[in-house]
């Protein structure tokens, strides 16, 4: 196996910049791992063999002729197929989007294009992001491949697996109620959720417009931060992005210090329904940051008990609107009701959306339509729109008293392929601490924490700060990331069962 | 037994409204499912406090841009996914409700 594909991001950068590899040897060492393991690991929908290394070649020559667009110039991402990528399939696993090849990239994409990131592919998802596990893509379950039995998290499982299988240095997922983070609690590494409008949502296909954000998946603190400062900004394409210049996350990482930072703990994302491992880990890592000098005190945020509900009521509400325009007329699929000679436009629509969604996708539309009747309007929709108040407020009172807030990222370790399947209540569960942050706009971050004793599954840490704090996610982030290694004796992937761990992964 | 929080009729007026041609055995299996989510979410209403309601949580206000022209997608362009294209427009089925 190649020593290329188990280099950070930040080691392949470098030895990029030194000359010591080329972007097509890198890409090509991908490409070859995503053939010997995604058959296995089901990360990838569509692999761009000839794209990725014509980019390839392209970052080369660009780095040859003096171009210093970046210090991931030359470095391959796979991307979530949730961003359109023109040229490529985006289906956004769902079936309704068959074949689709949209005539234009998203801003995140883009910006990734002008970095000279090469794009391996796009990434599985629970459709349309609806699921916490994977299992909702119409194209199959991606597996974790810590086990294989076991789900990757979701609904970007895809992206988490592929850094997870060293199948990709870096991609990008999005997180709605904590499609990110969950995944990389589960899966051993590491994803941010940006401040809402930190990154672009153009091209994103929206689940829920307010709480959906893009953000990078990645196996470092600092590989994270790499790409969130590839993927940031202002665009005017989406009139809810920020236009604020952000400061560089790379920096952060650099001068990584936590001395005297009070750290909040959430009594509310803890204890009852949170597995005993993922727990134990959480209380190791809080123990770490207070020898390292944080001034540690437990936060309540008595509005956190009704997230799960609210989000649950706001979430399919906005989801049944945007998910309207999936009507079979100008793009995707367009199914003919059975024994229908001469069937209307709205015959056409209600038989393709039959057709072409799937079981998660028609409980939330169903959902939100029912949330947004009127007569019901007040009493669901608006009652969730004033909770999302209440804990916007929770967390206000919290950041007066400290500068970023700590709790287990999932409830529990990877669950196993088809546990949950069917149970919708049990699988919205598995984001019960990290919806707040969606429903707040702040920003988040999960990291490993270590492995669960009773299952030697990875568990995860969420830090979460401000509104733009972004920053302190990886000053505190990093300073953990390196007390935990230090602990381990390296990165917590080369504690991965033998099949698909590499051998001093330096990741 | 209580009533459900919605019923199997309920569900289908409401997919029809959704426009979803759910099977009947998909009634059968999803209105239970919905009667017992909407059970579980209806605790919003115990959240108290006299707030006003937040639909974008990093409000923003009069977000404009210039009105200037920029290049946009070709006609090709957006129709080259359209499932039916007549005479370089959308083609779709008939939108009356009398046979044509």
């Amino acid at each position: 196996m190649s020593e290329l594909i188990s280099m950070s991001a930040s080691a392949l950068a470098d030895a990029l910049a030194d000359g010591d590899t080329t972007s097509v040897e890198v890409t090509r060492a991908c490409l070859d791992r995503i053939a010997s393991v995604d058959v296995d690991i089901h990360a990838f929908l569509h692999v761009d063999t000839d794209g990725v290394l014509a980019q390839a070649a392209d970052a080369d020559r660009r780095r040859a002729a003096g171009d210093r667009s970046g210090p991931l110039l030359g470095v391959p991402i796979a991307v979530k197929d949730v961003l359109t990528t023109r040229g490529l399939p985006t289906t956004c696993g769902s079936k309704i989007l068959a074949g689709w090849i949209p005539p234009y990239d998203a801003t995140v994409v883009a910006r990734l294009k002008d970095a000279g990131l090469p794009i391996l592919g796009k990434t599985n998802m629970d459709e349309f992001a609806m699921g916490s596990s994977t299992e909702h893509s119409a194209w199959g379950p991606s597996c974790n491949p810590w086990d294989v039995a076991r789900t990757p998290g979701g609904s970007g499982g895809g992206s988490a697996a592929a850094v997870t299988a060293f199948e990709t240095p870096l991609a990008v997922g999005t997180d709605t109620g904590g499609s990110i983070r969950q995944p990389a609690a589960v899966t051993g590494t590491v994803g941010v959720k940006p401040t809402y409008g930190g990154v672009s949502r153009y091209g994103l296909v929206a689940l829920a417009s307010s709480l959906d954000q893009a953000g990078p998946v990645a196996r470092s603190v600092a590989d994270a931060a790499l790409l969130h400062d590839v993927i940031a900004g202002h665009d005017p394409m989406d009139s809810t992005s920020l236009d604020r210049v952000w400061p560089s996350m790379a920096e952060a990482v650099k001068d990584a210090d936590i001395a005297g930072l009070r750290v909040g703990v959430v009594t509310e994302l803890g204890g009852d329904g949170y597995q005993a491992g993922v727990l134990a880990r959480f209380e190791e890592a809080v123990e770490l940051l207070t020898e390292a000098g944080a001034e540690v005190v437990e936060v309540s945020c008595p509005n956190f008990s009704y997230g799960l509900a609210a989000y649950y009521l706001i979430l399919p509400s906005e989801a049944s609107s945007n998910l309207a325009k999936f009507d079979a007329m100008r793009y995707g699929l367009r199914t003919e009701p059975d024994g229908s000679v001469a069937p209307s436009a709205e015959q056409v629509m209600a038989a393709t959306r039959e057709a072409g969604f799937g079981d998660e996708v028609k409980r939330r539309i169903i959902l939100g339509t029912y949330a947004l009747s009127s007569g019901y309007y007040e009493a669901y929709y608006g009652q969730a729109q004033k909770v999302r108040t209440l804990i916007i407020e929770d967390f206000r009172s919290a950041f007066e008293k400290v500068d970023v807030l700590v709790s287990p990222t999932a409830p529990t370790t990877a669950f196993k392929l088809g546990e949950k399947l069917d149970d919708p209540l049990a699988m919205y569960l598995n984001d019960i601490a990290t919806i707040p942050a969606n429903l707040a706009g702040v920003p988040a971050l999960s990291m490993p924490s270590g492995l669960a004793d009773e299952d030697r599954l990875p568990t995860g840490v969420q830090i979460i700060a401000p509104v733009f704090e972004d920053v302190r996610l990886y000053r505190v982030g990093a300073t953990l990331e390196a007390l935990l290694e230090d602990r381990w004796g390296g990165h917590l992937l080369r504690s991965m069962p033998e099949s698909l761990a590499v051998d001093g992964a330096s990741a | 037994m209580p009533e459900p929080a919605i019923t199997r009729d309920e569900v289908e007026h409401l997919a029809h409204l959704a426009r979803i041609a759910l099977t009947d055995a998909e009634l059968d299996h999803l209105a239970p499912q919905l009667a017992q989510i909407l059970e579980s979410v209806a605790v919003v209403s115990a959240a108290v406090g006299d707030v006003e309601l937040t639909a974008n949580p990093v409000p923003l206000s009069n977000v404009f841009r210039d009105d200037k022209t920029k290049p946009g997608l070709t006609a090709e362009e957006a129709l080259a996914g359209a499932p039916a294209v007549e005479q370089q427009r959308f083609s779709v089925p008939r939108i009356l409700g009398e046979e044509p």
